[in-house]
């Protein structure tokens, strides 16, 4: 690693507020401010606030625009309203994954996705060659100008309800708004990666730091903790949501991720359709399933997976689940291990311990489902 | 600046050793358990087993990470902490207290002059701790 880490606009507050900073898809971000189990507590107790700012927003304009998402994305971009948001995936022609996203709609003929900061570079040169062919739709690539803020838990809305000028009440789950939050001109997006009710709020770069502040401020009677990405990484492995370098990448497929979902060959032609579908007619060989371990041990990524001693999968997360009190994972297993309750032993240090397929996500999620 | 205690002896991975009559008490160091974390699982040797200082006698567990344990001195472990199973976070409350992990036997008395004094140790993590 000879490249230097990149900063979000907010280094120098996590700095301040007396982070531990670990370099993070070559950015150097906050892993923890007080600690990791206390974060994640203060989260599903109250409202945490999350530096994101390090992943990568791209514009694509044009009459071309749907045009291109469709080829890109496995779901149908088609479905969207302008002010809705969709989680989706680019895959290559094989049906691996590229990165998963979020795809915006941001105006007619405007959209913006969001995805993974260590994938900037590399999906940046994948839409823009892929969709060369696809006249009319211009992209740009926002991210070193914009800053992303998540706001979470059961008092983010009425945190960010008493410093935006709009009524963020009236913001459905994966719906967006615009609007001036704690004067500072954001995109406010009722989605997030940890379960919790909550917004992600996008703020040009110079202004996110401002944001952070008012944040911060306005929700001291809240119980608001700024949130590093070590109870990040523990909040969404509660919810089982995939980790694009953990559990999904450029060797698992779609489909065996538990992406179906949004794999949706009816919309027309995309970048990996024909290999998802055969994989769909064939049967998927492994599914990634949450884990639960019975023996008193933490699973982690990279361990095997065997059932009466021969290799059956391997886990891709694992580590304690404050919410929940137990050591839980993801992994892939065979499909005929993948039933909830089937038991499977974890390889660690040498010695298999007991685990099972545990039903998933592992704490009940609070998102706000209607709208 | 991390606790060091004056009346211990250290090891470079940061355990700490007491001398307690013919038996050494063993934990990991305040420093230590501030650089892990949330302190979620510890897995200790049984009461009877054989350590061998600078060899790993064991593991702990932080939420992101695994680290391995190092035993200060060799010798046979004649007590384990069972409360750390439990409460693994007592190793983060109370690192030199109800913290500590094992009871061990000394097989020789020389191993215990080649540990770090409190200033060695205190020298060592105003390095950085390598």
């Amino acid at each position: 690693m000879s490249t230097p880490l990149k900063r979000t606009p907010l280094y120098a507050e996590h700095v301040a507020a007396g982070a531990r900073m670990v370099p993070f898809g070559g950015w150097e971000m906050p892993v923890q401010y007080t600690g990791i189990i206390e974060e994640h507590r203060a989260t599903r107790g109250a409202v945490g606030l999350f530096d994101v700012s390090h992943m990568g927003e791209f514009e694509v304009e044009g009459p071309g625009a749907l045009a291109a998402l469709q080829h890109l994305t496995t779901n149908d971009a088609a479905a969207l309203e302008v002010g809705q948001i969709q989680y989706s995936v680019l895959c290559y022609p094989n049906g691996t994954i590229v990165d998963d996203l979020t795809v915006y709609r941001m105006g007619d003929t405007r959209y913006m996705i969001t995805v993974n900061a260590g994938n900037i570079d590399k999906d940046w040169a994948h839409v823009t060659t892929s969709t060369a062919h696809i006249k009319d739709a211009r992209w740009r690539n926002a991210s070193e100008g914009t800053g992303l803020i998540a706001v979470q838990g059961p008092k983010a809305e009425a945190l960010v309800g008493r410093l935006a000028e709009c009524d963020v009440t009236a913001i459905g789950y994966y719906r967006f708004a615009r609007g001036n939050v704690g004067e500072v001109p954001t995109v406010i997006s009722r989605t997030g990666y940890t379960g919790e009710d909550g917004f992600e709020l996008y703020a040009p770069a110079d202004g996110t730091a401002q944001l952070w502040k008012a944040l911060r401020a306005a929700g001291r009677a809240d119980g608001v903790t700024p949130v590093g990405l070590g109870a990040r990484d523990t909040l969404r492995l509660e919810m089982k949501y995939a980790l694009y370098g953990n559990d999904i990448d450029d060797t698992t497929n779609a489909l065996e991720a538990g992406l179906g979902w949004v794999v949706k060959p009816a919309k027309g032609e995309f970048i990996g359709r024909e290999a998802l579908e055969k994989v769909r007619a064939e049967g998927v060989r492994r599914r990634l399933v949450g884990i639960e371990m019975v023996e008193k041990a933490v699973a982690r990524h990279g361990y095997p997976v065997r059932k009466d001693g021969r290799p059956v999968g391997i886990v891709t997360s694992g580590s304690y689940g404050p919410s929940v009190d137990k050591y839980i994972g993801i992994a892939y297993v065979e499909t005929a291990l993948a039933a909830i309750g089937s038991a499977v032993e974890i390889e660690i240090r040498g010695q298999g311990k007991g685990a099972q397929v545990a039903r998933t996500p592992f704490y009940p999620p609070k998102v706000k489902k209607a709208g | 600046m991390a606790n060091v205690p004056k009346d211990l002896k250290y090891t470079r991975e940061h355990e700490w050793a007491r001398q307690e009559g013919e038996r050494v008490r063993v934990g990991i160091t305040a420093y230590a358990q501030e650089q892990l974390g949330d302190v979620v699982f510890v897995e200790l040797p049984k009461v009877g087993a054989k350590v061998t200082a600078a060899k790993n006698f064991g593991v702990v567990e932080s939420v992101k990470a695994v680290s391995d344990l190092f035993a200060p001195i060799s010798g046979e472990v004649v007590e384990v902490n069972g409360e750390l199973g439990q409460k693994p976070e007592t190793v983060n409350q109370d690192p030199y207290g109800k913290g500590w992990m094992l009871v061990v036997k000394p097989s020789s008395k020389a191993e215990w002059d080649h540990l770090l004094t409190a200033q060695q140790y205190e020298e060592l993590i105003a390095q950085g701790g390598h």
